[in-house]
């Protein structure tokens, strides 16, 4: 099939709201400047033109009773979406998404229900520093209730959108800021992306290589410098973190006997630990050698050489893979470094 | 229901609802210690007027939204009593399956989103829902139940600008008992205004203090009419006073931080007791008794309700 009509990941998520807002009267966006010039990385740039303020709307700076006006009217039935510029800011949401938004369905035995989204950029760039590039899916991740998805590439950011203004759950929708820019076949016509579907980016027989977001980026870049050594690595990349598919995972490493998970947020507590403890569920016997890799513990830095220090990238975790297979290397292969373009090409400010 | 009846019509029908959540109430004072509800209580004790006023103006396709101390609105918008007594007993004819308990209750039939047991998360989700409302051109306004402790939390203030901002059919009840749990206003507020609060965000405001019915019916249909016709949300302060512990079926004054005296006045002039002599005794005998019945009905099919089956822990995660 020929693969010619190519969007940005951001322009993917601006086409399926656009479809599902023209489809759906219900559907709404509304937050922090997502009527600004600037449009958030231009996926909401100008819904409230084509649809009015009250279709797409600014808010005050209340983000938790923002929340809260989503999840009522949701309640009404209708199909919030409320953006962030950055998941950090989710933090003042905690009240409204964990204790109310989780929890009608349930407490309702079903009478009542939340179909929200809630948008929220994550991840490094341009020195965001500490309170602008965490990466807390595993705090949602956690809570019965919630669902969250983190779509890499431009088809999977249009369909998993569209499915997520569908589904009747609040959905926690998560989008690396360095992805807006890439491009990838979309197509025209409207389509969903089921949650809990893993992807098989790339086949391999030596190493299974689970990633999230924009480490995917970051594994794929890893598998092409494995294989001047020699090592072909499945590349797998989750796309949904909560319902999360690790079959797919499980059936991978039944293949290559190696499993590295690298996590696009901090290793303690984070979406490696479900991985490989569900991996480990489903091979009681015959658990794989395994690693994992994740932001360092630390709090993230501002300054480049330090910011550098913190991520992973294709060569520690091409390394990483290498010291697993071959335990006696140790650190003595360094292999050429693969240019970064989304990274280098990022000067922020958002 | 706006009872259309005349006036003695009218203290009937809230005089039956206001002892139906006495008695209620009462009766699960008295068998709370038979542990037969596994789970805390809130009485609306001395509190049953406020959501009996308002409610008495609302419309059936208005919405209310209460909080944890929600068994009088919930039986004062004509909640299935059943239901609710089931639901304390865990069982699975509760208005929540049993999941809910007495600090969740609601139902989807009366406009009643099953209420939470965070103070003041409630009011967010209520400006939701009114603007749902005014979205869809429903000509219905939302009503929302708060406590003079969550008016301390930023998420009232929050609500209070959006509402006031897009001019939302919102009419917020504050049910002022003087107390959060067992910390006075004096210890909270250095300046306890509520309407005046309400001022600062262009939502119009009254109080009511003197705990008279009559004045909180005719306050608040005027508060209604306002929010009914447009002008935008209106912030009602009702004073009340809850006579059980905050949580709990007995008394608490040896706690001290609240007397017999304090409270005396708000005993004398129970609205439900003031209500009761303004109709015929014959009238109100006949009330007594058929409100009882139908409390010993609710509780003795409560007992003979069935628990949830253990799988059903499972249903109603995801939608």
């Amino acid at each position: 099939m020929p693969e010619t009509r190519q969007l940005s990941y951001g322009e993917a998520i601006y086409e399926a709201t656009l479809q599902e807002m023209e489809r759906d009267p219900s559907v709404f966006v509304y937050g922090l400047g997502v009527d600004d010039p600037k449009g958030h990385y231009g996926t909401t740039k100008d819904f409230h033109e084509r649809f009015g303020p009250d279709r797409c709307f600014d808010t005050p700076l209340s983000e938790d009773t923002m929340t809260g006006l989503g999840v009522g009217a949701a309640l009404m039935g209708m199909r919030p979406i409320h953006v962030h510029q950055r998941m950090d800011f989710l933090l003042l949401c905690m009240n409204q998404l964990i204790n109310m938004a989780a929890k009608y369905h349930y407490v309702s035995a079903g009478q009542w229900s939340v179909p929200m989204v809630v948008r929220a950029s994550i991840g490094r760039s341009w020195g965001q520093g500490p309170q602008h590039s965490q990466a807390l899916q595993s705090m949602f991740a956690h809570v019965p209730g919630l669902k969250v998805v983190a779509p890499t590439t431009p088809y999977d950011a249009k369909g998993c959108f569209i499915e997520a203004i569908r589904d009747n759950n609040p959905v926690i929708f998560i989008e690396h800021r360095l992805l807006y820019a890439n491009k990838g076949h979309v197509p025209e016509e409207s389509y969903t992306v089921p949650f809990g579907k893993a992807r098989v980016l790339k086949e391999g027989d030596d190493v299974t290589l689970v990633a999230t977001t924009h480490m995917v980026v970051e594994a794929l870049r890893a598998r092409e410098q494995l294989k001047t050594i020699g090592i072909d690595a499945e590349v797998i990349d989750l796309v949904s973190l909560s319902p999360i598919d690790t079959e797919t995972v499980s059936k991978s490493v039944n293949k290559t006997d190696a499993l590295v998970v690298v996590d696009n947020g901090w290793e303690n507590c984070g979406i490696s630990a479900e991985v490989i403890a569900k991996v480990a569920e489903l091979n009681p016997t015959n658990f794989p050698k395994f690693a994992r890799m994740g932001f360092a513990p630390v709090t993230c830095p501002t300054t480049k050489v330090l910011e550098n220090e913190f991520y992973p990238n294709s060569t520690s975790i091409a390394q990483k893979v290498n010291r697993l297979l071959n335990e006696d290397q140790g650190n003595s292969w360094n292999p050429v470094p693969m240019k970064a373009t989304e990274i280098e090409a990022f000067k922020g400010p958002f | 229901m706006s009872p259309t009846s005349s006036n003695s019509g009218q203290y009937e029908t809230l005089f039956e609802q206001m002892l139906t959540i006495r008695l209620v109430e009462e009766k699960v004072a008295v068998i709370y210690h038979t542990d037969a509800v596994k789970s805390p209580v809130h009485l609306s004790i001395g509190q049953e007027a406020p959501s009996v006023a308002v409610c008495a103006a609302l419309e059936k396709n208005d919405m209310v939204i209460g909080t944890y101390r929600g068994h009088a609105l919930y039986l004062a918008r004509e909640g299935d009593l059943d239901a609710m007594v089931a639901e304390l007993y865990g069982k699975s004819e509760g208005c929540g399956r049993g999941k809910a308990g007495s600090m969740h209750l609601g139902d989807k039939s009366i406009g009643m989103p099953h209420t939470s047991a965070i103070v003041a998360t409630g009011m967010p989700n209520a400006i939701g829902v009114a603007f749902a409302q005014k979205f869809k051109k429903e000509n219905a306004i939302t009503a929302c139940f708060i406590g003079d402790g969550a008016v301390d939390e930023g998420a009232v203030s929050e609500s209070m600008n959006f509402a006031g901002l897009k001019k939302l059919p919102l009419l917020i009840i504050v049910e002022n008992n003087q107390f959060a749990i067992h910390s006075p206003i004096s210890t909270r507020m250095p300046r306890p205004n509520f309407v005046e609060r309400a001022a600062a965000f262009n939502v119009a405001g009254a109080s009511v203090m003197d705990n008279d019915l009559d004045s909180m019916l005719s306050t608040s249909q005027a508060a209604i009419d306002h929010v009914r016709s447009g002008q935008g949300p209106f912030l009602l302060e009702i004073a009340t006073y809850r006579w059980k512990e905050h949580v709990g079926p007995g008394d608490d004054w040896a706690l001290g931080y609240r007397t017999k005296e304090d409270a005396s006045p708000w005993f004398e002039n129970d609205p439900l007791k003031l209500c009761g002599e303004r109709i015929a005794a014959d009238r109100r005998l006949a009330l007594e008794s058929k409100v009882k019945e139908q409390i010993t009905r609710a509780f003795d099919r409560a007992e003979k309700g069935t628990f949830p089956d253990p799988a059903e822990m499972w249903d109603n995660v995801y939608a």
